[in-house]
C-alpha cells in the first residue's frame, strides 16, 4: 500500500498527536480515514462532525473511494458548505 | 465513457448554446406554483408568535384562551416538540432556534404557534397568548459580545479549538487557524507593512419569496410537506428527525423556489407546520411575513476583522495575517463543525501565492438569529477586507494595484492559504482579461474612481440522485433530486441532450419529490449544474448502454458491434453495411417488445465542483454633498470552467454582483439599544432596484475543471465575493477616504470626507 | 365583520366575490380567486411582487382592499397572454432570460406593459426608472432591462412583429 503524506488544520493537530503531518499507508480516502482513527481515536469526533479531503488541490467530501496515488498531495480539513 | 469524471476536451453540439428555459413559459403567465401558492383541502392556517425581547427567560407560557378561541384547531410551544436529538448538538440547535426553549435568544425567536381556519382568526388567537418574560441582559455586537463584561449567552459554551480549555463559559465558541510558513519572519523580512481593522453588518440574502410551506401530518404516522427550499430532501431528514418520524415517511414536493441564496438549507417554520398538523390533524400552510423573514431566517454574519499584509519593495508579499470574529447569532452555526469564521478564514488569501500566511478564525455568538449561509458564505466580508489592504498596499508601494496582485497571484502549484496545493486555477486568467479589458481605459471625471477586486470560492459537489426514462417516441424526462434555483432544469436538458445525441427540445426535465428518488444534497455551493450534471452524463451514458443492446436485439448481431453516435445506433464493420442507423425514437417505439423500458440510472457523489475565482471592476461617482456612491460601470470576469449555458452563466455573475453592490452601499441589519432589529422590511433594509445599478458587463473565461467530463466548474456563487473591496477600492480613488466599515453609506462616507478635509 | 360583496371585472370576466372590508386585493386574487400570478413579497408596497393594474393604473395589490375593487376593471398576469400567444414582454422576459427564480417575474411584466403603453420609446434610465418599485434579487436588472428595451423596439416595428408571432 502507498504511503502517503497527510497534512490538516491546526485544529486538527491535538487530536492527531500534535504533529504538523502524518505518513499513512493508504489507498482510498476511506482507508485513510480507517488508519487515523485506529491510531488517533480522538479523531473521530472530527470526522462525525465533517471532514473534507483535498488530494492536488482538488477537494472532496463525499466520495471517500477516491483513491489517492502515489506522491500525491494530501490535506485534510473540515467539511465546507455553500449557499 | 462509463463513469469517469475526468475533463475530455470534446465538441459539442448544443452545450453552450442558449436555449430556452423550460419552465419559462410557466413563470411568465403566473401558473407556475410557489411555495405560498399551494393549497391543500380543509388547510388551516399557521402563525407564529414571537419573542420581542432580544435575550429573556420565558417565565410561562398560558394557551388557555388562545385554545379556546372558536376556529382554533392547535396552538403549541415547545413542550409539544420533546428533544428527540439524541446528543445531536446541531439538530438541537435547529430545533432550539424553530421554537425557543426557556429563553429567547433573538428578537423575533418563535416563542408558540397557532394554527386556526383562517388568518383573521389565528391573529386573534396570538393575541390571546400570555407569555410572562424575564428579560435578561443581551448583547448584539461581535466585539462587545466578546468583551470580558459581555453578558455570556451560554453558561455551557466553552470556547473550543484553544489549548487548554478555557475555565470560563464566553460567547466565543470556536477559534479555527489556517496558513503556513512564518510569519513573523515574513514580517520581518518586508519592507512595508499595512495594517487595517474592518467591520461589515449584517446581511440578509433577500430572496423575495418569503419561507412558505403546507404541512400535513397523518395519525398514521405519515406526512407531507410542500415547501420552498433548496434542498427538500435535507428538509425531509431534518423534518423527520426533529419529529420523531421515520424518514421515509416523510413525503417533501420543493416547490418552485422564489429566489435562495442558502438561507432556503436551512428550516424554519417548516418542522413547526408539521408539529401543527399533527396536533391539529388537518393540513397546515405556514407562510413568514417579509418582517418574520427578516427577523427570525437566517441572514449572514456582521464581523470585524483585523489585516496585516507586509511586501518588499519589488511588490512581493513576504506575509500576510488575517484575525476574523463574526458572529454566527445566538446558535454555534448551521454547519456542525464548520462554523463561520471558520470558513471566512479559510478563504482569507485564497487569491495568493504567498509563502508565511496566516489566518485566525472567532465564531462569535450574539442575541441575533442564526445565520445562515448566503452564497459564498463568510466570503465577501474577509475579501472586503483583504482586497481594500491590498489596495492600501500598492498605494504605499507605488505600484498599480492590479499589478501588484497580478504578481502575487496564485498559480498552479500554489500552497493555499486554507492548507492544499492548487491545481490548474484562473485567477492569473481573470487578472490578465482585467487587464486588457477597455474598461480598465475608459476616462473619469471629477468625483470618479475606478476599483477592482478579486474573489475565491471553493465550490462543491455533494450526493445525487438521477433517473433519465426514455418514452417510445423518443422524448426523454430526466428527473433529478436537485432544486432548480436559476435555470437547472435547462442545463441539465443541454446535457442529457448532448450525451444522447438528440434536440434540446426531446428532453424534459423534472425534479423529483422525495418519494421519487433517492437522496440528494442541497442545491447550494453551486452545485446543481455541475453534480445533477454530472450524474445526468452518467446516467445518459448508461441509457446509451441499453440503446445499443436493444438494437443489438433488433439486428441480432453483437452488441459489440454497435456503436452510439450522433442520437443513433450504428452498426460497426463492413459485415454489417448494409444495416441502416436506428434512431432513439426507432429504437424506444421497439422497446415494448426488445425487453421493456430504456432508461439509465445514476447515484453519486460528484465530488470537486473546482474552485472558482473572479476579478471585478467597478467605477462610481461619489457626491461630496450627500456622501451617496453610484455605480456608473460595472464588469465581472469570471472562470465558469465551462458554461453550459452562457446565458445563465452571465445571469448568475450579474445577479451576484448586484447583491454585492447591495452590500457595499446600503443593506445592514440596524439593531437598536434594546436589542431589536429597527429595520425589518424592504423599505428600510434597502437592496438595490432597478435605477440603482447600470448594465452589469460580463467575461466568461473557460478553464476546464480536471474533475468534470465537460469541464464546468460551479458558477453560483464566487460573483458576491469581491463586489465589498471593488467599491470600496473605487470610493477611495474617486474621493480620497478609505472606507473600513461596510455598507459605505452615505452617512458613513460623508463622515470620512469630513474627516479628510480636516486634516 | 361582515364580509362586503364585491363585483368587478378581472382581465376582461365578470367575477363576484365576499371578502371582509380589511382583506387586500392581493389576498382575495390569491386565497379566494385562485389567481396566484401575483406574488406577496412584503405586503407593504415595497417590491411590487403584488403588482396589477386598476382600471390601467398599475398598483400594488396588496395596498388596495379587495372592497376598493367594485366597479372597476383588474388586470393581473394570467391575462396578460392573447389566448396561447404570449405578449411579446413575455416572450422576450424569456428569450433573453430575463428571470431567474421568476418570483418577481409577474410584477416586472404588468409594470412594463404599463410603461410601454404610455411610453413606447423609453430610454434605458426610463424604463429603469419606471421598474424601481419592483424588487429582482437574482438578476441584477440586466436581462429585464434588455427584454423590456428589445420588446419596446419590436413593438415599435410592429411588421416584423407580426412575422415572428407567427414563427412563434
Ligand atoms: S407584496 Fe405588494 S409590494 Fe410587496
Ligand atoms: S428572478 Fe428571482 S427575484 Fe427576480
Amino acid at each position: 500500500m502507498p504511503k502517503v503524506k497527510v497534512s490538516f488544520i491546526s485544529s486538527f493537530r491535538a487530536a492527531l498527536g500534535g504533529a504538523d503531518a502524518l505518513e499513512v499507508e493508504a489507498a482510498t480516502l476511506r482507508e485513510l480515514m480507517r488508519t487515523l482513527v485506529a491510531k488517533y481515536p480522538r479523531m473521530q469526533q472530527h470526522i462525525d462532525a465533517g471532514v473534507a479531503l483535498a488530494i492536488d488541490g482538488q477537494i472532496y467530501r463525499d466520495n471517500w473511494d477516491v483513491e489517492i496515488a502515489a506522491g500525491a498531495e494530501v490535506y485534510l480539513m473540515p467539511r465546507l458548505q455553500g449557499g | 465513457m462509463g463513469n469517469d469524471p475526468s475533463y475530455t476536451n470534446q465538441d459539442f453540439k448544443v452545450i453552450g448554446s442558449r436555449v430556452k428555459r423550460p419552465d419559462g413559459v410557466d413563470k411568465v403567465t403566473g401558473r407556475a406554483k410557489y411555495g405560498a401558492d399551494h393549497n391543500a383541502p380543509g388547510q388551516l392556517v399557521g402563525l407564529f408568535l414571537r419573542s420581542p425581547h432580544a435575550h429573556a427567560r420565558i417565565v410561562k407560557i398560558a394557551t388557555a384562551r388562545a385554545e379556546k378561541l372558536s376556529g382554533v384547531k392547535a396552538v403549541i410551544t415547545s413542550a409539544d416538540l420533546p428533544d428527540l436529538t439524541n446528543g445531536d448538538a446541531a439538530a438541537r440547535d435547529i430545533l432550539e432556534n424553530c421554537m425557543a426553549r426557556g429563553r429567547a435568544l433573538y428578537d423575533g425567536h418563535a416563542v408558540a404557534a397557532v394554527a386556526a381556519v383562517d388568518e383573521q382568526t389565528a391573529k386573534k388567537a396570538l393575541k390571546l397568548i400570555e407569555v410572562s418574560y424575564e428579560v435578561l441582559p443581551h448583547v448584539t455586537d461581535v466585539d462587545e459580545a466578546l468583551k470580558p463584561d459581555a453578558p455570556v449567552i451560554h453558561e455551557d459554551m466553552y470556547t473550543a479549538g484553544v489549548d487548554p480549555r478555557p475555565s470560563r463559559p464566553s460567547n466565543l465558541y470556536n477559534v479555527s487557524e489556517f496558513g503556513h510558513g512564518d510569519v513573523e519572519a515574513g514580517f520581518a523580512g518586508a519592507d512595508v507593512i499595512v495594517e487595517k481593522s474592518y467591520k461589515t453588518e449584517q446581511t440578509h440574502q433577500g430572496y423575495i419569496e418569503p419561507h412558505a410551506c403546507v404541512a400535513s401530518v397523518s395519525p398514521d404516522g405519515t406526512g407531507e410537506l410542500w415547501v420552498t427550499t433548496q434542498g427538500h430532501f435535507t428538509y425531509r431528514s431534518v423534518c423527520a428527525t426533529l419529529l420523531g418520524m421515520d424518514i421515509a415517511k416523510l413525503k417533501v414536493t420543493s416547490s418552485e423556489i422564489g429566489g435562495g441564496f442558502g438561507g432556503k438549507t436551512h428550516v424554519w417554520i417548516e418542522p413547526v407546520a408539521l408539529a401543527l398538523s399533527r396536533k391539529a390533524n388537518r393540513p397546515v400552510k405556514a407562510v413568514m411575513s417579509r418582517e418574520e423573514v427578516f427577523r427570525a431566517s437566517g441572514p449572514t454574519s456582521s464581523t470585524s476583522i483585523d489585516i496585516k499584509i507586509g511586501a518588499r519593495r519589488d511588490g512581493t508579499i513576504t506575509a500576510a495575517f488575517a484575525a476574523l470574529r463574526y458572529q454566527g447569532g445566538a446558535f454555534r452555526g448551521a454547519i456542525p463543525g464548520m462554523p463561520w469564521a471558520m470558513i471566512g478564514a479559510m478563504t482569507s488569501f485564497a487569491c495568493y501565492d504567498l509563502p508565511n500566511v496566516k489566518s485566525v478564525g472567532y465564531d462569535v455568538v450574539v442575541n441575533r438569529p442564526k445565520a445562515a449561509a448566503y452564497r459564498a458564505p463568510s466570503a465577501p466580508m474577509i475579501a472586503f477586507a483583504v482586497e481594500s489592504t491590498m489596495d492600501m498596499l500598492a498605494k504605499e508601494l507605488g505600484i498599480e494595484p492590479l499589478d501588484l496582485r497580478i504578481r502575487n497571484a496564485a498559480r498552479e502549484g500554489t500552497r493555499a492559504c486554507y492548507g492544499p496545493v492548487y491545481g490548474p486555477i484562473g485567477i492569473g486568467a481573470t487578472l490578465e482579461a482585467v487587464k486588457n479589458h477597455p474598461h480598465m481605459r475608459a476616462r473619469l471625471k471629477k468625483n470618479q474612481g475606478r476599483g477592482m477586486a478579486c474573489g475565491f470560492w471553493f465550490n462543491f459537489g455533494g450526493q445525487t440522485c438521477t433517473d433519465l426514462n426514455i418514452a417510445t417516441d423518443g422524448s426523454v424526462t430526466l428527473t433529478v433530486g436537485t432544486v432548480d434555483v436559476g435555470g437547472s432544469r435547462a442545463s441539465l436538458s443541454l446535457i442529457a441532450a448532448e450525451e444522447l445525441g438528440i434536440p434540446y427540445e426531446q428532453v424534459k426535465a423534472h425534479i423529483a419529490d422525495t418519494g421519487s428518488l433517492g437522496h440528494n444534497d442541497t442545491t447550494e455551493g453551486s452545485r446543481g449544474t455541475f453534480s445533477s450534471g454530472m450524474a445526468a452524463i452518467f446516467a445518459a451514458r448508461q441509457a446509451i448502454g441499453v440503446l445499443r443492446e436493444r438494437a443489438a436485439i433488433m439486428w441480432d448481431i453483437p452488441v459489440d458491434d454497435v456503436a452510439w453516435a450522433a442520437g443513433h445506433a450504428r452498426a460497426r464493420g463492413r459485415k454489417h453495411s448494409k444495416l441502416k442507423p436506428l434512431s432513439l425514437a426507432a429504437i424506444a417505439a421497439a422497446s415494448p417488445t426488445t425487453g421493456g423500458p430504456i432508461a439509465g440510472h445514476n447515484e453519486s457523489v460528484p465530488d470537486n465542483a473546482g474552485v472558482s475565482f473572479a476579478s471585478h471592476i467597478c467605477d462610481v461617482e461619489v457626491d461630496p454633498e450627500t456622501g451617496s456612491t453610484r455605480i456608473l460601470r460595472y464588469t465581472v470576469v469570471q472562470d465558469a470552467g465551462k458554461a453550459i449555458h452562457p446565458t445563465y452563466v452571465e445571469g448568475q455573475m450579474q445577479g451576484g454582483a448586484a447583491q454585492g453592490i447591495g452590500w457595499a452601499l446600503n443593506e445592514e441589519y440596524v439593531y437598536g439599544e434594546d436589542g431589536r432589529l429597527q429595520n425589518p422590511g424592504f423599505l428600510d433594509y434597502r437592496i438595490p432596484v432597478c435605477s440603482d445599478l447600470p448594465f452589469i458587463d460580463t467575461q466568461i473565461l473557460e478553464i476546464p475543471n480536471p474533475n468534470h467530463p465537460y469541464g464546468v466548474r460551479g458558477v453560483g456563487e464566487t460573483s458576491i465575493v469581491p463586489p465589498l473591496a471593488a467599491i470600496g477600492n473605487a470610493i477611495s480613488n474617486a474621493v480620497g477616504v478609505r472606507m473600513n466599515h461596510v455598507p459605505m453609506s452615505p452617512p458613513r462616507i460623508l463622515k470620512e470626507l469630513e474627516r479628510r478635509d480636516a486634516l | 365583520m361582515a364580509a362586503v360583496l364585491v363585483t368587478t371585472k378581472i382581465n376582461g370576466d365578470t367575477v363576484e366575490f365576499a371578502c371582509p372590508p380589511e382583506e387586500t386585493l392581493l389576498s382575495v386574487l390569491r386565497n379566494r380567486l385562485g389567481l396566484t400570478g401575483a406574488k406577496e413579497g412584503c405586503s407593504t408596497g415595497d417590491c411590487g411582487a403584488c403588482s396589477v393594474t386598476l382600471d390601467g393604473r398599475l398598483v400594488c395589490s396588496c395596498l388596495v382592499l379587495g372592497a376598493e375593487a367594485e366597479g372597476r376593471e383588474i388586470a393581473t398576469i394570467e391575462g396578460m397572454a392573447d389566448q396561447d400567444q404570449l405578449h411579446p414582454l413575455q416572450r422576450n422576459f424569456i428569450e433573453y432570460a430575463a428571470l431567474q427564480c421568476g418570483i418577481c417575474t409577474p410584477g416586472f411584466l404588468m409594470a412594463a406593459r404599463v410603461l410601454l403603453e404610455r411610453n413606447p420609446d423609453p430610454t434605458e434610465s426610463e424604463i429603469r426608472y419606471a421598474l424601481a418599485g419592483n424588487l429582482c434579487r437574482c438578476t441584477g436588472y440586466d436581462k429585464i432591462v434588455r427584454a423590456v428595451q428589445a420588446t419596446a423596439k419590436e413593438l415599435r416595428r410592429p411588421e416584423k412583429n407580426k412575422h415572428r408571432r407567427k414563427k412563434a
